[in-house]
């Protein structure tokens, strides 16, 4: 037992500390340090998803159904891996269009609807307020169990039995409502961000994580013996062994698992407080990145002992003598452990502080714009014009609010008590916001969307939700009477609010989630496709739909005049306040390129700024109404929204357009201009063979001319001189003549106007003849050869003359290389089936590496000058010419030193041959 | 004494006919068939001039003048180049490189004669 000062004080130090981080964050946020502007904060703030509910009653429902707590956690994992998608969009459009609040972002989408807005708003509230109250009886049970009222909780009577002016929990709720106003409404802001409140929230967070983590651990290692001692010990309990097993075909089913994962996925986007932190409160969208894994792995860790604990606590306790949702304070209090009790308190407290402080500041931006100002607007239409400062009126109206709203909570909490309206209200609070997501949802995606739809969906769905379980609820804690729920409203059985149209078979929750939503999604849907959406509708739509395509520069603009400056920038000035309004022009005006305000021109886009401006303060619906009062003309029909819309996507096309043709010139130009360079290549080639062959035609000229003239010349010669010359005059002669046929064959073949006279034949026979043909040759050079043939190798179609002229020309480069005497050449043929090779090999001096490639190349004959024999450094370029004519390739192998093998592979069915 | 003639040609024709030519005319005649044999020549024995084609292997004309015309010990020795390459390109970079002299084959002898006798007189 602890005495109550010392609980006091404790929680008043803790709300002391959060005040300061809160203040310093503030602080920061105003010298434009943000401590806030990291993802860390960011994906913790987002945890404030874990409310008291799951710091006490996971270890609750573990105790009762095992791990039937987990698909409250499994919901969010699963939505944050989209994330990326979904709430990534919703941060651009809230940005955009100065969105603060979920009901904003509903009203905004269907054409700024006050209608939509407010109903949005009441669907919060009647959703949450019970949660408030939820939040505020654990910090309530929670202290009566720390100074020792255990056997008051047992029999489901806290603190409340006394006079609510004795109530701590009145003076709780107070204090949270004091802090709330002081980081909640401190100013109006266009941005309506709270850098301090995000920066306690993150802080608290992580004091809950921690004080849970001290208490599960402290159970289950010091209490026993690791996590196997905790499991080894339940199973060995038969009472106990149920909690470790997934029973996914008991009393909720598969489907009920999926109902509820689905319901959790929606509540950790649409609770109006997940909206504020996620959305409204988010600096950088980039942060979400972070947090799409961050926050799911902050739900393990805060969940890892929850089991232990709830086993620990059944171990200890056994069934039904503790309230299993007060083991993690039960527990340390049993092993007199005040310390460690303490610390649980606090951290049960930051766990409910923390939704109630943002819950309550989303409910009032709600509350404010969405439900008092459209109804002060208009009841009072002319005397709120009248009013010059409207600044603090909204800052009343929001602090009204949230003390409102904390003690609508308060009241709910009192008269509840332990009800079963209470304890369940967590899921019933989630399946109220449900009903948000097929108007949030389809609105980001489908541009069809309506006004009616959206309001007739979320009507549906609110009233299937209140009946199936609103109502059963009340009737479940005895404030209605029973006979409806089990009968059904006079007696109509189908009417049965848990077993609608005779729906039975799975837990209430599912079965209301189902309806509400079938009701919800097909009432959106019929009622929208009833008719198109109007202009207003229309623009919004496509505002939403396409924000990632606009980019985030000027958003276009649907207001079709202009406004005098003089007016608006007062009218703005009233919600906003003189000095921010300033700033804030001045800011617009510079980034315009302009010196000042005075210089500002009224037009669609100013009109536009100033409305986006009052957006942020009091909500997109009022903010249209009040720019309309002052702005000279009527907003647009739809024929003109389209048109503009219209004119926008052209535009869009227009440049899509002209960026293509521009890349296609580019691609067209660097066409051209490698076109010019093969052509540039393709002409020094050109001047390389010509060069080429002039050279070779000049040498041979050059013997024959100074031999002839110097015979001419001098009658002197002696006969054996004359005679080697004339020798040496025929031998070069020959050789012009076998130049030019070569070059004249070359160039026909590679221009493609050679004649190719194509016939079924035998390579067997081809080689043979060829060889016979330079058997004088080979004998001249006292070559051996030796020849290895098939017994047969299929026909090819192919140019005879040309393949002999390519088998003698190896053959003659072979002959010409092999040592004199005791030189050798191997001629062998093969077929695989599909290609016939020839190889040729010598036992010549090879040919070194940097040189095989070069042998093929015109005019670049091989061995050194001296040994080289005469040769026109042609044969070898027709030769592979020919063979690549016919599909099949010519290539070389050899080591030098050893030799020099010629191989050349020719297809069997190869497409040239026929042509 | 008989004037020293280089000739430095990888074409054995070519070769026979200059040699021919120039033992004809009273020189004496020295022969190379690549660019490294022309230089270890031109260095080892001297000659008063050098006949030197420029597509020759290992080391072609212009090289071995350009590395000779660098060597001031070798400054007086006489260089007259000889190519089938007739561009006019080919004829400036022999000239800048220090040629004294450029005939493009095939040559008339008696023109040859005159050019290497000129060169020689120098």
């Amino acid at each position: 037992m602890l005495p109550g000062w010392l609980i006091v004080a404790a929680s008043f130090s803790y709300l002391l500390v959060l005040f300061a981080v809160a203040y310093f964050g503030d602080r920061r946020a105003d010298q434009g340090r943000s401590i806030i502007s990291n993802a860390w904060t960011y994906a913790l703030s987002i945890a404030v998803y874990c409310t008291a509910w799951t710091y006490f009653g996971s270890v609750g429902r573990a105790a009762s159904g095992g791990i039937w707590f987990l698909p409250t956690y499994l919901g969010p994992t699963l939505a944050m891996s989209l994330a990326w998608l979904v709430v990534l969009k919703m941060i651009r459009i809230a940005r955009t269009h100065r969105i603060t609040s979920i009901a904003d972002f509903v009203a905004s989408r269907y054409g700024k609807s006050h209608l939509l807005g407010g109903l949005v708003t009441i669907i919060a509230v009647v959703g949450t307020v019970p949660y408030i109250a939820l939040q505020l009886k654990a910090i309530s049970s929670g202290y009566g169990l720390l100074v020792g009222e255990l056997g008051a909780l047992r029999d489901g009577e806290g603190a409340v039995d006394s006079g609510w002016w004795t109530d701590g929990t009145l003076y709780i709720a107070l204090t949270l409502a004091l802090f709330t106003i002081l980081f909640g409404t401190r100013h109006l802001d266009t941005t309506e961000r709270h850098e301090g409140m995000v920066a306690a929230i993150a802080f608290e967070s992580v004091v809950k994580l921690l004080a849970f983590l001290a208490v599960g651990i402290y159970v289950t290692f010091v209490l026993y013996d690791g996590f196997g001692d905790l499991y080894a010990r339940a199973v060995a309990e038969p009472d106990l062994a149920g909690v470790l097993v997934f029973d996914g075909t008991g009393s909720i089913g598969y489907g009920g698992w999926f109902a509820h994962v689905v319901l959790a996925g929606l509540a950790v986007i649409f609770l109006p407080r997940q909206f504020q932190i996620m959305v409204v409160e988010n600096v950088n969208e980039q942060h979400l990145r972070r947090a799409t894994w961050l926050f799911p792995a902050y739900l393990l860790a805060i969940n890892i002992f929850v089991i232990p604990i709830a086993l620990g606590g059944l171990l200890h306790f056994g069934r039904g003598t503790v309230d299993p949702d007060t083991f993690v304070l039960t527990l340390p209090l049993a092993h007199d452990q005040a310390a460690l009790a303490l610390l649980v308190f606090v951290g049960g407290l930051s766990a409910a502080t923390g939704m109630v402080i943002v819950e309550a500041i989303a409910l009032s931006t709600m509350v404010c714009n969405d439900l008092v100002m459209p109804m002060l607007l208009h009841v009072r239409r002319f005397g709120l014009a009248a009013r010059r400062d409207l600044t603090g009126l909204l800052l009343g109206i929001r602090r009204g609010a949230i003390v409102v709203v904390l003690l609508l909570g308060y009241l709910y909490f009192r008269l509840a008590g332990e009800a079963y309206a209470l304890v369940s209200i967590g899921l019933i609070s989630f399946a109220a916001v449900a009903q948000f997501a097929p108007a949030v949802l389809g609105g980001m995606y489908w541009r069809g969307g309506t006004r009616e739809g959206a309001l007739a969906g979320l009507s549906a769905g609110f009233a299937v939700w209140a009946y199936t379980l609103l109502l059963p609820s009340f009737a479940k804690s005895g404030w209605l009477a029973r006979d409806f729920l089990d009968a059904g409203p006079f007696g109509i059985g189908l009417l049965m609010p848990e077993q609608l149209f005779g729906l039975g078979g799975i837990d209430n929750v599912s079965h209301a989630l189902f309806w509400s939503l079938l009701a919800n999604i097909g009432c959106y849907l019929g009622v929208s496709l009833l008719r198109a959406p109007t202009g207003q509708e229309a623009s919004q739509g496509t505002l939403f739909v396409d924000i990632f395509r606009r980019g985030e520069s000027v958003p276009t603009s649907f207001w079709r005049a202009g406004a005098e400056v003089r007016e608006l920038l007062p009218l703005v000035a009233r919600f906003l306040g003189e000095r921010r309004t300033r700033d804030a022009f001045a800011a617009y005006a510079r980034s315009h390129g302009l010196s000042g305000i005075d210089q500002l021109k009224a037009d669609p886009e100013l009109v536009h700024f100033a409305e986006t401006l009052l957006a942020g303060a009091i909500g997109s619906a009022s903010a249209r109404v009040m720019v309309s009062t002052v702005v000279k003309e009527e907003p647009l029909g739809l024929d003109e929204v389209m048109n503009i819309l219209d004119e926008a996507s052209q535009v869009r096309a227009y440049s899509h357009q002209l960026e293509e043709k521009s890349r296609a010139l580019e691609a067209a130009t660097a066409e051209l201009r490698a076109a010019n360079e093969q052509l540039k290549e393709l002409d020094r080639l050109k001047d390389d063979f010509m060069s080429s062959v002039t050279h070779e035609l000049r040498t041979p000229l050059t013997s024959i001319r100074a031999l002839s003239e110097m015979m001419v010349d001098d009658p002197d010669i002696d006969i054996d001189s004359r005679q080697r010359f004339l020798g040496i005059i025929v031998s070069e002669t020959e050789r012009l003549s076998r130049l030019v046929n070569q070059v004249l064959d070359l160039a026909k073949i590679e221009s493609g106007h050679a004649e190719w006279h194509n016939t079924d034949l035998d390579m067997r026979e081809l080689v043979q003849h060829a060889v016979e043909t330079t058997a004088q040759l080979m004998r001249d050079r006292g070559a051996i050869v030796e020849l290895a043939l098939p017994d047969a190798v299929p026909s090819l179609r192919a140019d005879r003359d040309r393949l002999l002229q390519v088998v003698l020309n190896l053959l003659s480069n072979a002959a010409k290389f092999v040592p004199v005497p005791g030189g050798k050449v191997w001629v062998s043929l093969g077929c695989d089936g599909e290609r016939i090779r020839v190889d040729v090999r010598d036992n010549g001096p090879g040919i070194p590496p940097a040189q095989q490639g070069v042998v093929f190349e015109k005019f670049r004959q091989g061995g050194d000058s001296l040994s080289r024999p005469q040769g026109t450094g042609l044969g070898l370029p027709i030769s592979r010419q020919i063979v690549e004519h016919f599909g099949g390739r010519l290539w070389l192998e050899s080591t030098p030193g050893e030799g020099a093998t010629f191989s050349f592979e020719l297809p069997l069915a190869s497409a040239a041959a026929d042509q | 004494m008989a004037k020293k003639i280089l000739i430095a040609d990888d074409e054995p024709n070519i070769v026979i006919s200059l040699e021919f030519l120039m033992k004809r005319e009273g020189f004496d005649v020295l022969i190379a068939n690549d660019g490294d044999e022309a230089v270890q020549r031109i260095r080892g024995d001297r000659p008063d001039l050098v006949l030197l084609d420029v597509m020759m292997p290992k080391k072609s004309g212009f090289e071995v003048c350009q590395e000779i015309k660098s060597d001031p010990a070798l400054a007086d020795i006489r260089i007259l180049m000889l190519t089938a390459k007739g561009r006019d390109t080919e004829v400036a970079k022999g000239l800048a490189l220090g040629a004294d002299a450029y005939m493009t084959k095939p040559f008339a002898t008696k023109e040859l004669v005159e050019r290497v006798r000129e060169l020689l007189e120098r």
